[in-house]
């Protein structure tokens, strides 16, 4: 495929104390592109999507953002996270601040935009992920669902190239997980770069141009959804696939 | 019962020096104590250690015993201050380390998950810790620290003893005009509580107007 690369990795290595969660990792998604990252719990996924921010930091290896390697701690590692958006699986809401409020602080404090801009910016997100009508209560007010379309606001409210979903629907009754999916499923078609770890197989074959099946801190399939879920290569994929499409 | 009557003004002049080294003694206590508890999570290491030593110290030494460092330790490094000066600066500095604890529990109470969304969004440690974290750590820290102010509103008594004027005190004079003890100390201990209702009154108001909305 001819893209544009937006997101490398280059042989990235982390333990956990002895455990080696990720294993010369290598992976590249390009811009505009939809990466599914799928696999049993412990394979290392989450952890992949959280050092693309560098959230959880690498031991070795490289990773590359538009091209320019992800700096150290302190102000120019703050720059760089503000041109990726990350939804968590637990939401992470600020909890003492109103809905807008959630939406509009990072423009304000980070981006430097006015109050009204900000507010003006945040009412236009919410209302595109059918929340205006909340935007002046507290998380906890809301549900599950509400909350996480919040937290993919106050993500898109950064104006960022890329977004990361770790698990945004594993929390979440299962009533309420089509509305976040409907959102993302609206992303993806409006062209956002997103690497999204996810349980929803649905959504990975719907709206993903890759599924990446990790197992055991490696990167064991990368593929196009179609491939991966008729005729997956590996035992491990086959057998996770047996697992999980049973029911 | 006309001890307090006629001693209005003595047991006035007791009152009113509680109340200000409880003032002072607080305001210097909350300041310090959130500095050092933001030096107890800061990401430089010898802000830490600072931190960290400044609460074992303090929060491990008898009151009596700062009280004697600081009044006739100090002077001799040609720190020469009032009476009732030092006596703020014990009480504070002696506090500030109870604040700091209880202001650090406070932090461990906002979910992590909070500090990584505002890093992901390109926040600072300052601004996350500012915006983020302490604005909800205050609300859960309004108890505990309204239970320090009031021990420190009745460990003040100690300055007395070091001829700062404040309530305790006022027995000695009562008890040589030949009042009775008893009810000299019923009314030394109805001006304590005056003090310590007014401050639980105080976080009272504060944790309904600031401690619930989660």
């Amino acid at each position: 495929m001819a893209v544009e690369p937006l997101i490398e990795l280059r042989n990235v290595n982390k333990h956990y104390g002895s455990v080696h969660v990720l294993q010369d990792i290598s992976l590249t998604v390009g811009r505009g592109e939809v990466v599914v990252v799928i696999g049993p719990s412990g394979s290392g996924k989450s952890t992949l999507c959280r050092t693309i921010n560098r959230l959880e930091p690498v031991e070795s290896g490289t990773i590359l953002l538009d091209g320019q390697p992800l700096p150290q701690e302190g102000r120019a590692l703050a720059r760089l996270r503000t041109e990726v958006g990350m939804v968590f699986q637990s939401f992470n809401l600020f909890a003492h601040k109103t809905v807008l409020a959630n939406v509009s602080l990072a423009q304000v404090k980070v981006r430097k935009r006015g109050k009204e801009e900000a507010d003006k910016r945040s009412r236009e997100l919410l209302e595109r992920v059918g929340l205006l009508a909340h935007a002046e209560k507290y998380p906890a007010q809301l549900s599950g669902g509400q909350q996480q379309r919040v937290a993919i606001a106050r993500a898109l409210a950064m104006d960022p190239k890329a977004l990361l979903f770790d698990e945004p629907t594993s929390a979440l009754d299962p009533e309420m997980i089509n509305e976040v999916l409907e959102v993302m499923r609206q992303l993806a078609r409006d062209g956002m770069t997103m690497v999204v770890v996810t349980h929803e197989m649905g959504f990975a074959r719907y709206a993903a141009n890759r599924v990446v099946f990790m197992a055991d801190g490696r990167i064991v399939e990368d593929r196009t959804p179609e491939e991966f879920f008729t005729a997956p290569e590996s035992e491990r994929a086959k057998d996770f696939l047996s697992k999980i499409l049973k029911h | 019962m006309n001890v307090l009557t006629d001693n209005l003004s003595l047991y006035g002049k007791g009152l009113l020096g509680t109340v200000e080294l409880t003032v002072y003694g607080s305001l210097l206590a909350l300041a310090l104590g959130f500095v050092m508890a933001s030096f107890r999570v800061a990401p430089v290491g010898s802000l830490r250690v600072f931190g960290t030593a400044w609460v074992a110290v303090l929060r491990n030494t008898p009151l009596t015993l700062l009280f004697f460092a600081v009044l006739l330790g100090l002077p001799r490094f040609g720190v020469v201050l009032p009476f009732q000066l030092f006596a703020v600066l014990a009480l504070g500095c002696y506090t500030s380390a109870f604040i700091c604890e209880a202001i650090r529990s406070g932090i461990n109470t906002v979910p992590t998950g909070q500090g990584e969304a505002a890093r992901s969004l390109g926040m600072s440690f300052g601004q996350t810790l500012c915006g983020i974290v302490l604005p909800q750590a205050f609300r859960s820290v309004i108890p505990p620290i309204g239970s320090t102010l009031i021990a420190l509103a009745k460990n003040s008594a100690i300055a007395g003893a070091f001829s700062v004027t404040e309530l305790l005190g006022t027995y000695k004079t009562l008890n040589e005009l030949g009042y009775s003890i008893i009810w000299s100390f019923v009314w030394i201990a109805v001006g304590y509580l005056i003090v310590t209702l007014t401050i639980s009154a105080l976080f009272n108001v504060l944790e309904k107007r600031w401690g619930v909305a989660r």
